[in-house]
Parts: C-alpha cells; sequence; structure tokens
C-alpha cells in the first residue's frame, strides 16, 4: 500500500504503539483487498460486547489502555455499538456479576482509549448521521448499510478492530465501498409490495438478502411507493445486511445516488422480481409455535417512534410473558420524560437502554431464564437467535404486544 | 501422491495442513456456531451439529454482521478454532476478524471451491503462496 509522509511515521511508532499496532493491523487488512492507499475519514463506530471480546479481547483492550496517555487516545470522534447489559436491569436478564464485570473492565479501556460509549446503533438517528461522500469507519451491519444506502456516505463493515484502529489513525484502508466505482449496482430487483409494518419491511429486507447474498453484491430497488420512513428503511437495511451481508442498496428514486436508474445501473444488468407472497413466505417460516415465552422489541435499538406506537399499544393491556423494549442511552431519557416507558411499564413490559438483545449473551438468557419461543417484530432479530437455541418468531408489533397479553401468537 | 492446487486471489496469514470440513453454506461465527462446544449450533446451517475444530473450514461466503472480528481472537486464544478458513468470497469482517485472531485464511477462486474440494480431505493452505493444495 502507498503510505503518505504521516502514515509512515505512524508505522514506525513515532506517534507511540497503539497507532502503529492499529496501523498494522489496517494494512494487513487492507493488503488481503488491494488497497492501494488509506482515505482519512471522520467518525468511527466500534462494536464491542463482551460477548464477542471474551476474556482475551478485553484484556486485549486493557493493554492498549495501559500505553501513556498521549499515545493511546483516539484521533476522531470514535462512539460505540450497544453494550452487552443494561447494569440497571441485568437481573431481569439473568445476567452473572462475572459478565457484568467484564463489561465494566471492557467499560473502562474504552474511556482510557478516549472512545465515546454513545452505546447504540442508532446513531444515524439520534448522534450524527453522516453526510453524501462522507468516508466513515462504522461497525454494526445496521449502521453501515443505512449510512451507505439513505445517507449517501461511504463505508465498509468496521468490525470492532478495525474501527478503533481507524479511530486511532483516523484512516482506513481505501477498498470496497470508498471505491465509487463499487457502489454501482450488481443487480435489479423490482419490487411488487410495499409493506407498511416494520417487521414487513424487515421481512422485505430479508428476502432482497438472501437474493443478493454477499458482500459485494448491490441491489438496485424499483417499485417501492410513497417515501418511506427512516424507521421502515432502519429495519429493512438491518435485515438486508443480516440476511445477506449487504452493505449497500440504492432504492431508484429515491436514494441520495439513484436519482433515476441509470445513475447506479447499467442497461441490461440482470433482474429478479419479489412478490407480497415471497414477504409473507419469509415470515411465516418462523412462525413454528403458538406459544411465546418472551417478547423482544430490539435490534435495532427502538427509536423514540416506535416507543410511542408500542406506549399506545400498552394502555390498558396487563402481560402474562415477560416484554422487553431495547432503545438507545439517547432515546431513553426522552421516553421516561414524555412518559412513554410509564405506560410500557405499566403494563408489565420493561424498557432497556444501551444494549441489544442478541449482543448481551443471548444464549445464558435464554438458559437462565427458561426463554426459547421468543416474539419480535425485528427480521434482523430472528436470523440472528436460531443459532443461539432460541425458536424465533416474526410478527407485527401489534401482533407481539397481544402475544405477551395471552402468551400465545396468532397466526396471520 | 496425487496434488491438486488452487490459486486464491486473496490470502492471509501462516501455512497450515489438516482436514476440511465442506458446505455450500455461509459462515458468521456468532450466527452459525456453538463457540463454547466448538460446533455448528445454527440448524440450518448445513454443517449444523459438527464440530469445527482443527478443521479447514472450506466455505462458500461471509454471513451476517461484525461480531467475527472480534470472535475469531476469542476463539484463538481457546483453542476451540478452525485451523483455517477457505471461502469463495469474504466480507471486510471475515478478514479483520482473521488477521486479528491470526487465523489464516484464502478466498476468491476461478471455480466454487465448496464442489472443488472433498469434504475430509487433508489439505495444506499457503497464504504466502495463495494457494491450496489437495493431499490424497
Amino acid at each position: 500500500m502507498k503510505l503518505n509522509d504521516e502514515e509512515k511515521d505512524i508505522l514506525a511508532g513515532k506517534a507511540g504503539p497503539v497507532p502503529q499496532q492499529a496501523l498494522q493491523h489496517q494494512i494487513k487488512v487492507g493488503e488481503f483487498f488491494g488497497a492501494e492507499d488509506m482515505v482519512a475519514v471522520t467518525q468511527a463506530h466500534l462494536m464491542a460486547d463482551t460477548e464477542s471480546l471474551g476474556e482475551a479481547g478485553v484484556r486485549w483492550l486493557e493493554g492498549l489502555a495501559a500505553i501513556v496517555d498521549g499515545q493511546r487516545r483516539v484521533r476522531i470522534p470514535t462512539i460505540t455499538d450497544p453494550r452487552g447489559t443494561d447494569f440497571a436491569n441485568a437481573d431481569l436478564l439473568g445476567q452473572t456479576s462475572a459478565m457484568l464485570n467484564l463489561e465494566r473492565r471492557a467499560i473502562s479501556a474504552f474511556e482510557a482509549l478516549g472512545v465515546a460509549m454513545t452505546n447504540t446503533c442508532i446513531n444515524y438517528q439520534t448522534i450524527q448521521a453522516p453526510t453524501r461522500n462522507e468516508h466513515v469507519a462504522f461497525g454494526d451491519t445496521g449502521v453501515v448499510i443505512y449510512s451507505n444506502s439513505i445517507c449517501g456516505a461511504r463505508s465498509n463493515f468496521e468490525g470492532g478492530p478495525s474501527a478503533l484502529a481507524a479511530g486511532l489513525t483516523g484512516r482506513t484502508p481505501r477498498y470496497g465501498f470508498h471505491l465509487p466505482e463499487m457502489r454501482r449496482a450488481t443487480l435489479r430487483i423490482h419490487v411488487e409490495f410495499t409493506p407498511t409494518s416494520l417487521n414487513g419491511w424487515g421481512a422485505l429486507g430479508g428476502v432482497i438478502g438472501r437474493i443478493a447474498g454477499n458482500y459485494w453484491a448491490v441491489p438496485v430497488i424499483e417499485g417501492i411507493e410513497g417515501a418511506p420512513r427512516s424507521d421502515q428503511l432502519k429495519h429493512f437495511g438491518a435485515s438486508m445486511a443480516s440476511f445477506g451481508s449487504i452493505a449497500l442498496f440504492h432504492l431508484a428514486g429515491l436514494t441520495p445516488e439513484a436519482g433515476k436508474l441509470t445513475d447506479v445501473a447499467a442497461p441490461g444488468l440482470p433482474g429478479l422480481r419479489v412478490t407480497r407472497a415471497d414477504v409473507d413466505e419469509l415470515q411465516r417460516s418462523y412462525h413454528t409455535d403458538d406459544q411465546v415465552d418472551v417478547v423482544v422489541f430490539s435490534a435495532p435499538q427502538l427509536s423514540l417512534f416506535e416507543l410511542s406506537d408500542l406506549a399506545g399499544l400498552c394502555d390498558g393491556r396487563r402481560f402474562a410473558v415477560p416484554l422487553l423494549a431495547v432503545t438507545s442511552p439517547q432515546v431513553k431519557p426522552d421516553a421516561d420524560r414524555i412518559g412513554y416507558t410509564a405506560r410500557i411499564e405499566a403494563a408489565g413490559g420493561k424498557v432497556l437502554s444501551g444494549m441489544c438483545f442478541y449482543q448481551s449473551y443471548a444464549r445464558e438468557i435464554s438458559e437462565a431464564m427458561g426463554w426459547k419461543r421468543l416474539a419480535t417484530n425485528s427480521a434482523k432479530l430472528v436470523n440472528i437467535l436460531g443459532g443461539y437455541g432460541y425458536r424465533p418468531m416474526l410478527a407485527s408489533m401489534e401482533s407481539c404486544v397481544d402475544a405477551a397479553v395471552s402468551g400465545k401468537l396468532a397466526r396471520t | 501422491m496425487n496434488t491438486r492446487i488452487f490459486r486464491a486471489r486473496h490470502a492471509m496469514g501462516r501455512t497450515v495442513r489438516g482436514p476440511t470440513l465442506v458446505a455450500k453454506d455461509g459462515f458468521s461465527a456468532r450466527y452459525d456456531l456453538d463457540r463454547i462446544n466448538g460446533i455448528f449450533s445454527r440448524p440450518s446451517h448445513k454443517l449444523a451439529g459438527q464440530s469445527y475444530v482443527g478443521k479447514i473450514l472450506v466455505l462458500d461466503t461471509a454471513k451476517g454482521g461484525v461480531a467475527t472480528a472480534w470472535m475469531l481472537h476469542e476463539m484463538q486464544s481457546r483453542g476451540i478454532v478452525p485451523l483455517a478458513l477457505v471461502l469463495n468470497s469474504v466480507n471486510p469482517i471475515l478478514a479483520q476478524g482473521a488477521a486479528l485472531g491470526d487465523v489464516s485464511m484464502l478466498a476468491g477462486f476461478d471455480e466454487d471451491i465448496t464442489a472443488a474440494i472433498p469434504n475430509g480431505a487433508e489439505v495444506e493452505v499457503n497464504p504466502e503462496m495463495g494457494v491450496l493444495t489437495v493431499v490424497d
């Protein structure tokens, strides 16, 4: 890779061992993908829940944090994805003191590195959305696909080690979706059905993600009616990224790089149709039981508007099974102040903050709490939780709340 | 001794030799694995129930989220880790995870590598040369 003088100095250790190690990691990844040089980035978003880090990862972070101050801090705004717990409600999830201690150690290390503990996967709704052509280093696939597709920013999937490296060096290898030619559509999808519910948008994203199939695929989607809302596109993108490892899509006539189809698609690009039956089939495939042990709204964290909708559905209800709603530390105080939290919790639900369900030792939660049959309106969550031993079921927010009351999920 | 050689466009890590575990399916450490017991745990995965420990995994493509970037490092620390990863295509997360976790990896072949390599075959992965060699 071509390095400029500043990068050569970093690699030579003139800025200290932490940026040096970070740049070495970035060069290894950049050379793997044939990157020619580095590109400056303005923000980094760091996924590092302790279930993923483990003891080994936390020790690795503590090693960086032990370097003398002045040689270990991030150079650009570097924020965090959800943590592995909501400390105030860890008992509700059956989490152990060992899990919480590991979390505390990770947080201490991140703070010593200058990382801002925002603990959110909806930073594009709550912290600062990137702008068109802004190069960033974002983790959490849902954050990347939204930032690339809806905002027109430029990011690859940056896992925790690489996002932290970008924070420490202020740059990232220039490959993948930092390159204009890689952002062109590779397949056309004509959608014959525009969902209205969030689970419907998530299911549509899942169908397209499965079709597209790998990280380097860029679907351009035609046929969406109206102007989708941020929360709808949040579920759509997060699910597409989850089912297909997709990092960028275009909506013809809607998203910034696809004012018209030909802006992103070459003539003769192969196309496929997606019907309502395809979307319904994906949802039905997850309806494998009628009984429900727990209802979870999470993945991505809920916006203030989603919590408002949920509060409206909870009024006058009494839950027979636990209902958890997970949001960000930025949204939670507003939900408390406006009264959404009180209305959800008056029905027997619980609003959690700063975590995400699948990033919080989901397997151990299942074993500790006896939760197997889980209802949610998040297509991303059902795609993930199968491997954790759950029987996840996808339904509308309304049906999930009904299930929390009766313990049964109605067939749709 | 018969050998067959497959050349990869992307390569990382040290030379390793061992038995393959092959499937035309994806790979995500979070979505697909019981990392405590070292087996594929996602019920719909073609390798569900099989141990990946010490195996050279030959799979189609990277799936899922960003957690694999940390998880390979954590799995390596406990020795409950694949010996190498060989894929038709990878995403940045797998490359970042392999770099941190010191897991050898090859990706990008001229043919479908999951169809070309027999399950259980003894193979050598040589990232420096960018080749996979099947040793019958």
